[in-house]
């Protein structure tokens, strides 16, 4: 499948939960298959910490260059852009295409930089709302995502109810334990302690806080793996001969986390992590009902399916269960698979014949 | 008769449902169509759970040994409970749990005081197999089978009301000698 992406621009102002305001916006999308007469049939799909609008299928030219959820969308893929009408989007203060803090500041004219508001998921959801407007989908068949793209798709069943049938809730959690904000708040520490962070002014600097950044994501992968997952990818094996006592490489798991650092520095953005850590942080739909989730999701009208990984530490099984029990208190029409699958929060992304299998007899029973 | 049939007629227009132990989700399917009764179904089974979900009925995976934690108080018309029972280790604080979430539950088993499960230990010796009950000993998920008698000592003991109860044999009902005549026996019963 080739794909293209593009990009709507937005010129009428956008309030954030924050108070701030981005006077102007663009976000980057791709879109896969036909958007059918009845506009019945969109599907949006929602990425989590580093992925994009490139959601499936590669660009002309660029063969490898597939997209990150490839395996689950395209023709005769679980989710079948033969029958539905996809649409991948880059949420607001990322650095693939939509505003951010890489973009210009329009009342500068130089890169947003720390300058860039701290946005949240109900902020991306409302910027997303604009797309839907955009390319006239009144009601989502079904809004899907994994990990942050999860949250984004429970936000909107709550920020928009009328406007999506499904919503498919994939390795998520309601809200960050106090350790998920610990490992966040190591891997911000990680970017702002370096030298070349300059209170997120590197740009003006000409430089990169690229240690930060590869501390940051090396945490950030840990916790992505199951410990059995890490154990059986790399055991104890060793990158030479013998134990060089001293602190180069020895182990496959130093040198794995080396290179998935260094290849993170090199093309995501530090005040774009910051954020969306933040953003990360800050969710949470019970708070303005006090902790109570049920009555956080009365108001959504969903059907809702639920998809948790029995090895993902990252966000349990028990906090897709609270979603659950959230969800039958109000007598929601819910599903939820508990997958015993080995590799930890990436599960969500790998193809799992059980995991697959459901999102497609799923998407099979969405009515167009 | 069969079972569903049975089940389905104690079951009132537009019930809510929860089916325990749900299978493809076939009973609950049926409940909708005939009924118009919603619900949920609970099952652990990968492939089964995958079936209800083409079946388009609503599966929660769960194990029912971890107790129907995920349900509130009274949220369900009725809870079923189909040919689970005997597969249960702890039978007790399930049957509890379902009448704390349902008004009414109903529960079917395989009849162990069946003539031919009586005869196949009292004369051939050997534990039974039939088509109720297709496993060997060392095989089966059946880990707590019981006969009529045992059941409604059982709920004498948590203090429900048997409010009806059908004993079948090959489809067939059964009035006389139930403990002995009937293959399989389906409860309705309240706290």
């Amino acid at each position: 499948m080739i794909v293209e992406a593009k990009k709507a621009r937005f010129s009428e102002p956008l309030r954030l939960k924050s108070g701030a305001v981005l006077p102007e916006f663009e976000i980057a999308y791709e879109t896969y298959g036909t958007l059918n007469a009845a506009r019945s049939n969109a599907v949006l799909v929602c990425h989590a910490l580093n992925a994009s609008h490139h959601v499936a299928g590669s660009y002309a030219g660029e063969p490898k260059n597939l997209g990150w959820w490839d395996n689950m969308v395209g023709p005769g893929k679980p989710l079948d852009t033969e029958r539905f009408f996809v649409v991948g989007n880059n949420y607001i203060g990322s650095c693939f295409g939509s505003t951010g803090p890489t973009s210009v500041n329009p009342a500068t004219g130089r890169p947003w930089g720390a300058d860039f508001p701290v946005v949240t998921v109900e902020d991306w959801v409302a910027a997303q709302a604009r797309l839907a407007d955009r390319l006239g989908i009144e009601r989502f068949a079904a809004v899907m995502g994994g990990s942050l793209g999860a949250m984004q798709a429970l936000q909107w069943s709550l920020s928009y109810p009328g406007r999506v049938r499904n919503a498919i809730v994939i390795a998520a959690t309601p809200r960050l334990s106090a350790q998920n904000i610990a490992f966040n708040e190591v891997a911000r520490q990680a970017i702002m302690t370096d030298p070349e962070f300059h209170g997120g002014h590197y740009h003006d600097k000409g430089v990169l806080p690229r240690r930060g950044l590869r501390i940051a994501r090396m945490i950030g992968h840990i916790t992505y793996l199951s410990g059995d997952a890490m154990m059986e990818k790399f055991g104890r094996a060793l990158r030479r001969a013998a134990p060089g006592f001293d602190f180069d490489v020895d182990f496959e798991v130093e040198s794995y986390l080396r290179h998935q650092g260094d290849k993170f520095a090199e093309y995501f953005d530090a005040n774009t992590y910051l954020r969306i850590t933040k953003a990360l942080d800050y969710y949470d739909p019970a708070a303005e009902f006090g902790g109570d989730l049920a009555k956080a999701f009365a108001r959504a009208q969903a059907d809702f399916l639920v998809i948790s990984f029995t090895s993902d530490w990252r966000f349990s099984s028990q906090r897709s269960r609270e979603i659950v029990r959230a969800l039958l208190d109000n007598r929601r029409v819910v599903s939820y698979l508990e997958i015993d699958a080995p590799q930890g929060h990436d599960a969500f992304l790998l193809d799992d014949a059980r995991y697959h299998g459901a999102l497609r007899a799923y998407f099979a029973n969405i009515s167009l | 008769m069969t079972e569903v049939e049975t089940m389905a007629r104690w079951v009132a227009p537009g019930a809510r449902v929860l089916d325990l132990g749900c299978g493809d989700g076939g009973l609950l399917k049926h409940l909708w169509k005939t009924h118009a009764a919603h619900g949920y179904g609970v099952e652990i089974d990968d492939a089964k759970v995958i079936a209800c979900l083409g079946n388009d009925v609503n599966v929660l995976q769960m194990d029912l040994e971890d107790g129907l934690a995920a349900f509130a108080d009274r949220s369900f018309d009725t809870v079923i409970l189909s040919e689970t029972l005997q597969a249960i280790r702890r039978q007790e604080p399930l049957l509890r749990e379902m009448l704390r979430v349902g008004r009414e539950a109903i529960v079917s088993f395989p009849n162990f005081g069946y003539w031919r499960a009586r005869i196949q230990i009292a004369f051939a010796g050997h534990m039974p197999v039939s088509k109720e009950l297709p496993y060997q000993w060392y095989d089966t998920p059946n880990v707590h089978l019981c006969t009529l008698v045992d059941f409604e000592a059982l709920c004498a003991k948590l203090g429900f009301r048997v409010l009806e109860r059908v004993v079948l044999t090959g489809g067939a009902p059964v009035s006389l000698l139930p403990n002995l005549l009937g293959a399989l026996v389906i409860y309705r019963v309240s706290a």
